[in-house]
């Protein structure tokens, strides 16, 4: 089967404006559906920036949070109830809100603003310069030097601003594990200092942070917070409801789906028309293989062997060409989002095997039907 | 005896559309022989030709072959017989013309099973039989007609089948090329274990027969004799 297999390759890559067509054909749609994929997988990781920024195993929330940028003040009694559930290692609160920051230019600037427990800082950011300690100090700021610093004017240490008729000093710059993606800088101080210089609703607590005592409390957790009328998420889940609102809510799910499912035509069409057109040409040949004696199974081994070949080619190629430009776009655009992962990659391979099969099965059933007594006949 | 043909009766379509192709056709092939199979277009020679090969299967009789009735085996045992027995020379050739002529040469080994060192060794020697070891890495377009017709000689022969099958050999040939060609089959590929049917209406070519079928409105017209001893 092996030299079989061979001369089946063989057939392929010496007619070689097809074989080239078709991988070019599988690559670029791949390349084409990976940035789609990407770009969504991009935007949904930094739609999720504060979630994964802070970093807690469990939030708890409104039910009617949808997204981490949703603000729904939970009562302060809700901490003491979620700190008294067993299994819960420490509960804090976490203020997370936007705020108008007035530069020493004039200019005022949003900024998304977390106020973080002042007992614990839970949630902390790693400091890039500064002490985390002197967050304590008077009207205390840390920027996070994410992609929307400069739109704060790059601030140094001690530089001064105004947030809210309040003045503020950054005191140091945090590290932003993922950028964020409404275009807005963060701001951390401590949550004591944020509800005193924002304004307020009746209720000040976004979210509620908590540490379980061991990864078997969580269930446990999120069944007791769901008898208080809320719900606890863990950092994963959080992430997912946030991507779910996006992909489901909103517009956005169904663009992607679309510009994927055309990614995906453009694919199928070129490769399963040149495929058609190779097999149509040496159709009279595989006739002619059966009348000598070659066997069905042996001829459709030959024809998904020639597919699987040129769809892994292109796939390859067409991840390699994604990656390369989606890397180079990264470095000249600090903004752009897009994120290679696991399940694109997947997606990707899934639908390269859906071309392909789609592909050969049109090839196969040529040649299956075709009679070796119309060889004779000519 | 070789192969033998019994009553071999065939129609396509059925009640009012019904067409005889073949009725009632009796003959046989023996070893060692040259049989041409000749007669008028539309005259039954490829549909017999096709189910002595056991890729038409007939309506009537049988054909038996080494003791056994062809169309009594399995597919997948058809497909045997035909690989490992028959030998097929098509009249259009049918050679992938993305293939080297060694290549081409070398597949119905490869469908055997056969190594690719083992079939592309064995395709070589057996290009150098029919004179084209020059041009075994050649695409069959890059070749004459006359050398695609020995490649084709070259692949139906690798095997080393028992029988023969060439259909219209001379067909796309002049009648010189076409002569040195059978002269070359009667010469070089004919043996005494081995037998050759040729399906043809080239009679330039008649007088390198052992023996001859007519064929007319599917039956057999009428057997000429050997004729190297007429």
């Amino acid at each position: 089967m092996q030299s079989l297999l061979i001369i089946s390759l063989k057939l392929l890559a010496n007619d070689r404006g097809k074989f080239f067509l078709l991988i070019i054909g599988i690559t670029f749609a791949v390349f084409l559906m990976m940035q789609m994929l990407s770009i969504f997988a991009g935007i949904m990781h930094r739609a999720a920036a504060t979630i994964y920024n802070v970093g807690a195993k469990i939030w708890v929330m409104d039910p009617s949070i949808n997204t981490q940028t949703d603000n729904i003040p939970l009562p302060s009694y809700i901490l003491d109830a979620v700190r008294s559930i067993n299994g819960v290692k420490y509960a804090v609160p976490l203020y997370s809100g936007t705020g108008l920051v007035k530069l020493n230019n004039g200019n005022y600037q949003s900024a998304t603003i977390l106020g973080l427990d002042d007992a614990t800082l839970f949630g902390r950011p790693n400091m890039l310069s500064g002490d985390i300690v002197d967050i304590y100090d008077d009207d205390a700021y840390i920027v996070s030097k994410d992609t929307e610093f400069v739109k704060l004017g790059s601030p140094k240490l001690g530089t001064t601003f105004e947030v809210n008729d309040h003045r503020g000093v950054i005191i140091g710059h945090a590290e932003a594990l993922v950028n964020g993606l409404f275009g807005s800088p963060t701001l951390y101080t401590t949550y004591n200092r944020a509800i005193t210089d924002l304004p307020q609703t009746r209720f000040t607590m976004s979210y509620i942070l908590v540490e379980p005592k061991s990864e078997q409390d969580i269930i446990y957790i999120q069944n007791e917070v769901k008898q208080l009328g809320y719900i606890a998420l863990t950092k994963d889940g959080f992430v997912e409801k946030n991507t779910n609102y996006y992909l489901y809510k909103t517009g956005l799910g169904t663009n992607v789906l679309v510009m994927t499912i055309v990614s995906f035509i453009v694919g199928l069409s070129i490769a399963g028309q040149t495929f058609y057109t190779f097999v149509l040409e040496n159709l009279h040949q595989f006739g002619a293989l059966k009348a000598i004696g070659a066997k069905k199974n042996e001829l459709i081994t030959m024809i998904l062997f020639q597919a699987a070949i040129v769809g892994f080619l292109g796939y390859g190629f067409g991840i390699l060409i994604a990656s390369i430009v989606i890397a180079l776009a990264k470095l000249r655009l600090s903004n752009y989002a897009s994120l290679v992962t696991i399940d694109n990659l997947i997606l990707s391979f899934i639908m390269v095997l859906i071309i392909i099969l789609i592909s050969s099965y049109i090839g196969v059933r040529k040649v299956i039907k075709i009679d070796p007594f119309d060889i004779f006949r000519g | 005896m070789h192969l033998q043909a019994n009553g071999i009766t065939k129609w396509f379509g059925e009640k009012d559309n019904k067409t005889y192709a073949l009725k009632n056709v009796t003959f046989e092939i023996n070893r060692g022989e040259m049989l041409y199979i000749i007669g008028p277009s539309g005259s039954g020679k490829t549909t017999l030709l096709s189910i002595i090969s056991g890729i038409l299967k007939p309506n009537e009789g049988t054909i038996i072959f080494n003791n056994k009735d062809i169309w009594k085996l399995s597919d997948d045992e058809l497909c045997d017989f035909r690989l490992y027995t028959l030998g097929f020379v098509f009249q259009d050739f049918h050679l992938f013309p993305k293939l080297t002529s060694k290549e081409n040469v070398a597949i119905p080994l490869i469908l055997q099973k056969k190594s690719m060192d083992e079939a592309l060794t064995k395709a070589s020697k057996i290009l150098g039989i029919v004179g084209l070891k020059h041009r075994e890495n050649f695409p069959p377009y890059k070749l004459s007609i006359g050398e695609q017709q020995r490649v084709a000689i070259a692949r139906a022969i690798v095997t080393e089948p028992e029988l023969l099958i060439l259909d219209e050999p001379t067909a796309s040939l002049d009648g010189e090329t076409g002569k040195k060609i059978i002269s070359f089959i009667r010469d070089n590929i004919l043996t005494k274990d081995r037998a050759i049917v040729i399906v043809t209406h080239d009679n330039r070519i008649y007088n390198f027969a052992t023996r001859i079928i007519k064929m007319e409105d599917g039956e057999l017209n009428s057997e000429t004799g050997n004729l190297d001893e007429s």
